[in-house]
């Protein structure tokens, strides 16, 4: 068989259509997301952001199968040369406390059958990537939260996911290190070329990161608007340009959050 | 500064040498006969007897295999039910009045069975002991299996460990370890009073040997057991701290 060229290969990583979710609790039935359609190319950044309680981590857990969806189509078409379709990074970093740095940073190749000498090699220059490596002996609890984030984020690439898909990862870190690791982020994404999902409340986080920001609303989110950030890179932060793409978002939403919400029926 | 936390660090000492003082006054003044109170002073020569004629060795050998015995099968047991029972609610429901029922009853209450089932030997005795530690090991493991953060769960899965045993082994086990250790250093002081139970109802060991020193009223070698008991105790509670320090290593 011939080796799969690039044309063959779909325009999109992440296809979703018509995406509703629901769940009984209390014995009412919730609705989280409705209809909702997104197209992801591959490489490509895309921030998602919205009110809280709209739907933007549930999304993220419906990519990862950790949230069941109720209707709709969800297809994840990764690149082949990646050894997982996704990889998760949390709000809280989520490391486990009870394995040192480079053990959490391995802890996803557990599942592979890499030997250990392997799994630590790779983990290792996964901790390099994000500038860590001299913490790899260091226990979860001896890290600053900033340092922590980038665990996680070693954590995630170490498995070589297809998608990086980040739920608010910097939202609890003061604005130095939130910054930096904006910036470490970008750098990342150009050395890897992996698509990334990155959910945020911080509009101007989205503006200064993403190709596209994808904006959440109503009650049941769906997808209210999608604009295309077309500000050539490297950006810089609190460029005029950004600024008005910001604003413009931020009136969109407070448009939204003002309409009325029309009651929804199955 | 220094010198008044010196000061405060000898106060122990003191109150251990007064309490040995007033201890050896008694019998000495006349307050207390020596065989109803055998003074401190009696007690190295009664130790050396009881070196000498070897009783001393078996009885402790004998004992701590009891003890080891009992507390293996006792944290086996209690582990093993109490991580299935946290982990499935199907375990947790058919236990759930079976414990009800079982939990109350002390473990001396089980001596007569202990003796019916097993005979007055070994086995008995690590029944009674492993009875006591199952109960403390195993609330103390499905309270810790129960009250592990779902957070750490979700994160499981998400990098694609999905089944009962990953679930287990990287991250419930780990994560509940400080608890359980909670129930197996209790467990550990339970068993240590299951031993002479056991052993007072005639299992050969520091129990028994005790029973027969005291019908001889041999006052001094009951006391010289008692003192060993206290010991080997404190002994097996420092190793155990030793090897707590170790796995929870991970913990500021």
């Amino acid at each position: 068989m011939e080796a799969v060229s690039a044309s063959k290969l779909p325009d999109h990583v992440i296809d979703i259509e018509g995406l509703a979710l629901s769940f009984d609790q209390d014995g009412k039935r919730t609705h989280v997301l409705r209809g909702l359609d997104l197209k992801i190319a591959p490489g490509e950044f895309v921030a998602v952001v919205g009110a809280s309680g709209v739907g933007k981590s549930t999304l993220l857990r419906v990519l990862m199968g950790l949230a069941p969806q109720s209707e709709g189509k969800v297809v994840v078409t990764p690149d082949p040369a990646a050894e997982r379709p996704m990889a998760l990074v949390f709000q809280d970093s989520r490391l486990l406390p009870w394995r040192r740095v480079i053990a959490n940073v391995s802890f996803g190749l557990e599942k592979t059958r890499l030997p250990a000498v392997a799994r630590r090699e790779r983990a290792m220059q996964a901790l390099g990537l994000v500038g860590l490596s001299d913490l790899a002996d260091r226990w979860p609890w001896q890290l600053s939260g900033g340092q922590r984030q980038r665990v996680a984020l070693a954590r995630a690439l170490a498995v070589r996911p297809s998608i990086l898909l980040m739920d608010e990862p910097f939202s609890a870190l003061d604005v130095a290190t939130r910054e930096g690791l904006q910036d470490e982020l970008l750098r990342v994404w150009r050395q890897t070329g992996k698509t990334i999902v990155f959910v945020t409340h911080d509009i101007e986080e989205a503006v200064y990161l993403a190709d596209r920001i994808v904006a959440l609303g109503g009650k049941p989110g769906e997808v209210r608007s999608v604009r295309v950030i077309d500000v050539a890179r490297p950006r810089r932060r609190g460029a005029l340009a950004l600024q008005d793409i910001a604003a413009k978002e931020k009136a969109d939403i407070t448009a939204d959050a003002a309409a009325p919400v029309e009651d929804y029926v199955i | 500064m220094t010198k008044r936390s010196f000061a405060y660090r000898l106060l122990p000492l003191l109150g251990l040498v007064a309490f040995l003082l007033v201890w050896e006054a008694m019998p000495r003044l006349g307050l207390a006969s020596r065989v109803l109170l055998p003074a401190p002073s009696d007690l190295p020569d009664a130790f050396m007897r009881e070196l000498a004629n070897g009783m001393w060795l078996k009885s402790v050998g004998l004992s701590l295999s009891h003890y080891t015995l009992g507390l293996l099968v006792g944290l086996g047991a209690g582990i093993g039910l109490g991580v299935l029972t946290g982990m499935s609610n199907v375990a947790e429901g058919l236990f759930a009045w079976v414990s009800r029922v079982l939990r109350p009853i002390p473990g001396l209450a089980w001596v007569p069975f202990a003796i019916i089932w097993f005979g007055v030997s070994q086995s008995g005795a690590v029944f009674i002991i492993a009875i006591g530690v199952f109960w403390i090991v195993y609330f103390a493991t499905h309270g810790a299996i129960r009250g592990v953060d779902r957070d750490y769960i979700e994160l499981a899965k998400a990098f694609g460990f999905t089944g009962p045993l990953e679930r287990l082994f990287k991250v419930l086990l780990p994560a509940a370890t400080p608890g359980i250790l909670v129930g197996a250093r209790t467990a550990l002081g339970q068993a240590w009073m299951a031993v002479v139970a056991a052993e007072l109802f005639g299992v050969t060991g520091l129990g028994s040997r005790m029973m027969q020193a005291s019908s001889l009223l041999a006052t001094d070698i009951v006391v010289v057991y008692m003192l060993t008991m206290a010991a080997l105790y404190g002994l097996m509670d420092t190793f155990f701290m030793a090897a707590q320090g170790r796995l929870l290593r991970w913990k500021p």
